[in-house]
């Protein structure tokens, strides 16, 4: 069945994009992890225009982390001081993202920057992710036991001035770095459409040492609000959110994530992980092979004076 | 029986005339005229291109020309004029770049022609271009006249190019049928993607590939139907807009949890 989309202007199949709602909010409910970082490169390989795949990516992020919010609100692993703290920080980025967004659109080079910050980013995240899972089954099949977290280690983030006490998290850290991971985070939302839960969870357990029941919470919280600003930013200065597009992603990707959520509890922590690193991994070198490869047509055209 | 005496009377008066105008050193000037039988075409979203059916006449044709199928014409519908950029990937460390580009004022979106025969078999070249008429002759004015000439060739050769494989520009060739000596149809091209706004219906004629007369008429058209709502909201009202969307999200993530909670 085909749909016209008001804003991408073009007709896709509403089964597909049903289908790639319901498979990436699997995933996501699997992996616990937003899915944004999925749904922009599978937009953008549906011939969805970049800008628009992006925006809209966006919007959908907001219903995932919304509904997993709310679960983890009601078991009280949200910190919602952290989460407002790194909110701030968001906010500027988000901001400042947006204005590189217009500027790239302007030069023409919006969809080269967005895949390559994908193919960095995705490259980067998902190697780490497969050698990491990687050595943890090596461990566990040869038998020695995982290597614990050495608690109340510090490093030079802890020795920043503007120190905070978090009490939900057990945290007295300075703002600095919890405002700058807040920033980045808002401007890789803005400019990649993601909620950027795959940086953010690392972040908060390896760098702030926030423990890992609260994390995920906490960085969904944060996600519902940056994204929903970055939602709302493009939609005023850019006009490519895609409501309709928007909506049959979320529609799929709630139902999805609910059985994903259960489907992950049946797998072990490390094969989880090495699963999800082989399939960033896989979007990563997708993306990569599409900036090397001759192009089918040099040129293109752009209506001039946009935005 | 009054009736059918007036009528042959008129039959025998151009019968005698006609021979006489031939001769005549001042016949009434050839003239066109087009008619679209609407001033608006509304498409819904789905719309997968169409074809727009132009009627038109010959005013005073010369009987013995338009036998022999001397009179040409050339119907055009045209876009509204718009600003465009055409880019340039080029390899850069092994990734494909945009980075030569040039902009171009007052393009056509569209340009669609249908003709009575081949272009280059209705007039010289020559002509065309002083008309304008043709895609390959339409002249495109770039932003920046200071770049050399090679480069603003290239582009404006790639800009052509990349109108026509889109289906914007297209040319129906035969798309112009006289159904008499008088009255000529043309079926120009509207392409999927057809620009709204008002567009321009010109028609030209041609006597022996000689240019005559000109015609115009506008065309306005909309879309129409939800997603033409979405979109125009999406740009009249783009806060409010937003705001829907996020509640939209919000309101799906909280029904979604609702209906297909699995904790």
């Amino acid at each position: 069945m085909g749909i016209y989309l008001p804003i991408a202007e073009i007709s896709v199949n509403v089964f597909v994009l049903l289908a790639m709602g319901a498979a990436v909010g699997f995933l996501s409910g699997m992996f616990g992890v937003g899915g944004g970082f999925l749904i922009t490169p599978l937009l953008i390989f549906y011939n969805i225009p970049p800008a628009i795949a992006v925006a809209t990516g966006a919007n959908q992020v907001i219903a995932s982390s919304f509904s997993g919010a709310l679960s983890h609100m009601k078991r009280g692993t949200l910190d919602f001081k952290l989460g407002g703290v790194l909110l701030a920080g968001g906010i500027v980025g988000s901001t400042g993202g947006i204005f590189v967004f217009a500027f790239l659109r302007r030069l023409g080079q919006l969809d080269l920057f967005i895949s390559l910050l994908y193919v960095v980013l995705l490259g980067t995240v998902g190697g780490l992710m497969l050698v990491e899972s990687v050595n943890a089954l090596r461990a566990t099949r040869s038998g020695a036991a995982p290597v614990l977290k050495k608690s109340g280690q510090h490093n030079w983030i802890h020795r920043l001035p503007l120190k905070m006490r978090f009490r939900a998290s057990k945290l007295f850290v300075s703002v600095i770095p919890v405002l700058g991971l807040g920033a980045g985070i808002g401007f890789l939302s803005s400019i990649m459409g993601v909620g950027g839960g795959f940086i953010m969870v690392p972040a908060l357990i390896y760098l702030l040492k926030v423990p890992t029941n609260v994390v995920i919470g906490t960085s969904l919280f944060q996600i519902i609000f940056t994204s929903a600003y970055t939602t709302l930013v493009h939609a005023t200065t850019n006009q490519t959110v895609d409501v309709m597009l928007a909506f049959l992603l979320m529609a799929g990707g709630v139902a999805g994530a609910q059985y994903g959520a259960k489907a992950g509890q049946k797998l072990r922590g490390e094969q989880l992980r090495a699963l999800l690193a082989l399939l960033v991994l896989a979007v990563a070198i997708r993306l990569a092979i599409d900036l090397f490869v001759t192009p089918p047509n040099l040129y293109s055209l752009t209506a001039a004076g946009l935005n | 029986m009054r009736g059918w005496r007036t009528f042959s009377a008129a039959a025998l008066f151009f019968a005698l005339a006609l021979p006489a105008t031939a001769q005549a050193p001042n016949p009434l000037p050839e003239g066109i005229q087009i008619g679209l039988s609407t001033d608006a075409v509304s498409i819904t979203a789905g719309f997968s291109g169409a074809d727009l059916t132009i009627f038109g006449s010959l005013e005073n044709p010369d009987p013995l020309v338009a036998r022999q199928g001397r009179y040409d014409v050339i119907v055009v519908l045209e876009g509204p004029p718009r600003p465009v950029v055409v880019r340039r990937k080029d390899r850069v460390l092994g990734v494909w770049v945009n980075l030569e580009s040039e902009t171009f004022e007052n393009v056509p979106v569209s340009y669609s022609v249908a003709t009575t025969r081949p272009l280059q078999d209705i007039t010289e070249p020559n002509s065309y271009r002083q008309l304008s008429l043709g895609a390959s002759n339409l002249y495109m004015q770039p932003a920046d006249a200071t770049d050399s000439p090679a480069t603003i060739e290239e582009f404006t050769t790639a800009l052509r190019e990349r109108k026509g494989a889109t289906g914007l520009y297209s040319e129906n060739v035969g798309g112009v049928q006289f159904l008499s000596q008088n009255l000529f149809r043309a079926t120009v091209r509207l392409a999927p993607n057809v620009p709204v706004g008002t567009h321009k219906a010109r028609a030209f004629l041609f006597k022996s590939g000689l240019f005559l007369k000109e015609s115009s008429a506008q065309l306005e058209i909309r879309k129409s139907g939800f997603e033409q709502s979405i979109f125009r909201v999406a740009h009249d009202y783009s806060f409010l807009y937003g705001v829907f969307a996020v509640s939209l999200a919000m309101i799906t993530g909280w029904l979604g949890r609702l209906i297909f909670r699995k904790d």
